[in-house]
């Protein structure tokens, strides 16, 4: 690890990673060993690794697994590594299928839709509400997702380089919630380099989907983190140091971002899930749409 | 040396570094790890004609 000028043995790294991850969880306030926590697991490396933490640093973290039904084996094939790795552990997990809930997969979605609606947008769209609604319907005191510094730091400069107020003032490792029905939630690996939580999983022998999402070839956020990558090749710790004192500044004050930028929210006509604009959430919209065009 | 990568085997010759090995094949040493004969090792690890390497790339995206 250069940007830590550290090198450990297979023995050392886990505990050592697992301290850093607990002095996140720890300083930020994320939750505590009374909690219980909801993991967002996807079966990729990022998510099993932050479970696989949590469970070794004794926390109360259950795992909620979403089946989108991507082809070509995807999705069946992560579901597969989740249940194992749950079962290997004795741990908790739920699983909820889009299809089953919704009558349409992800991909039948995108393709019924038919408005240039890009696969990856709507299907962090889908996630992102049945996250929402599985941790404030089942009490959680947080949803946890695997986003780690490569992710964050990728976002920041795709949100900086547009200028996108409204996702900087957004942007942190804690959210809380502002609604009664929008969960908290944590990324407690965003300090974690991409390559260290990989290293951790292969280290530990946590069994991971090694292939990509086949939607997500040529997704934007690949090549933000390429050119993150190449800054770090010549100046190791580059990316960590834009997104600490991006985050730093946010929290002494010194970047402030206005009340525009984070608008109030409404419960949806529809679902009663918080909403930024008066009407329907943009979930409902895209399922009630998809049913007129059937 | 057997090279796998991203389930694409080939035969190499050794007597260079993990890291002299990525950049041949033009791969992002931030962004792929190397696990030599079954272990994760640094790239500066000099790998030999009988080695099985694996390279495993860590980017992932599209959220």
């Amino acid at each position: 690890m250069r940007r830590h000028k550290l090198a450990l043995c297979a023995d050392c790294y886990p505990p050592w990673f697992q301290g850093q991850v607990d002095k996140t969880i720890r300083r930020l306030q994320m939750f505590g060993k009374d909690d219980r926590i909801l993991v967002a697991v996807s079966g990729g490396k990022d998510s099993l690794t932050l479970w696989d933490v949590l469970l070794e640093l004794g926390y109360q973290a259950e795992g909620l697994y979403i089946q989108l039904g991507i082809g070509g084996d995807y999705s069946a094939e992560s579901q597969r590594r989740v249940a194992a790795f749950a079962e290997a552990r004795g741990a908790v997990h739920h699983t909820v299928s889009v299809r089953d809930a919704y009558g349409l997969s992800v991909p039948e979605l995108a393709q019924q839709r038919r408005r240039g609606h890009k696969v990856c947008s709507l299907c962090g769209l889908v996630k992102r509400y049945i996250m929402n609604r599985f941790a404030c319907e089942g009490g959680y005191a947080a949803l946890a997702t695997g986003h780690n510094l490569d992710d964050e730091a990728a976002v920041l400069m795709q949100n900086a380089l547009h200028w996108e107020a409204g996702y900087l003032a957004r942007q942190s490792p804690v959210l809380p919630s502002t609604h009664p029905n929008l969960a908290r939630k944590v990324k407690p690996l965003c300090f974690i380099y991409e390559r260290e939580s990989a290293a951790y999983a292969l280290v530990r022998g946590v069994d991971y989907i090694y292939d990509e999402c086949p939607y997500a070839v040529g997704a934007t956020t690949l090549f933000y983190k390429e050119l993150l990558n190449r800054l770090e090749r010549t100046s190791p710790g580059a990316k960590a140091q834009f997104y600490r004192q991006f985050i730093r500044a946010k929290d002494s004050g010194a970047i402030q971002f206005s009340e525009a930028a984070r608008p109030p929210l409404h419960d949806c006509d529809a679902c009663g899930q918080p909403t930024s604009a008066p009407g329907m959430c943009a979930f409902c919209r895209l399922w009630h749409l998809g049913e007129e065009g059937r | 040396m057997l090279v796998e990568y991203r389930g694409e085997k080939q035969d190499m010759k050794g007597g260079m570094t993990a890291r002299d090995l990525l950049l041949k094949l033009n791969l992002d040493p931030e962004a792929v790890l190397v696990v030599l004969n079954g272990k994760l090792v640094d790239d500066s690890v000099i790998l030999q004609d009988q080695d099985a390497v694996k390279l495993v790339a860590v980017v992932s995206g599209g959220h």
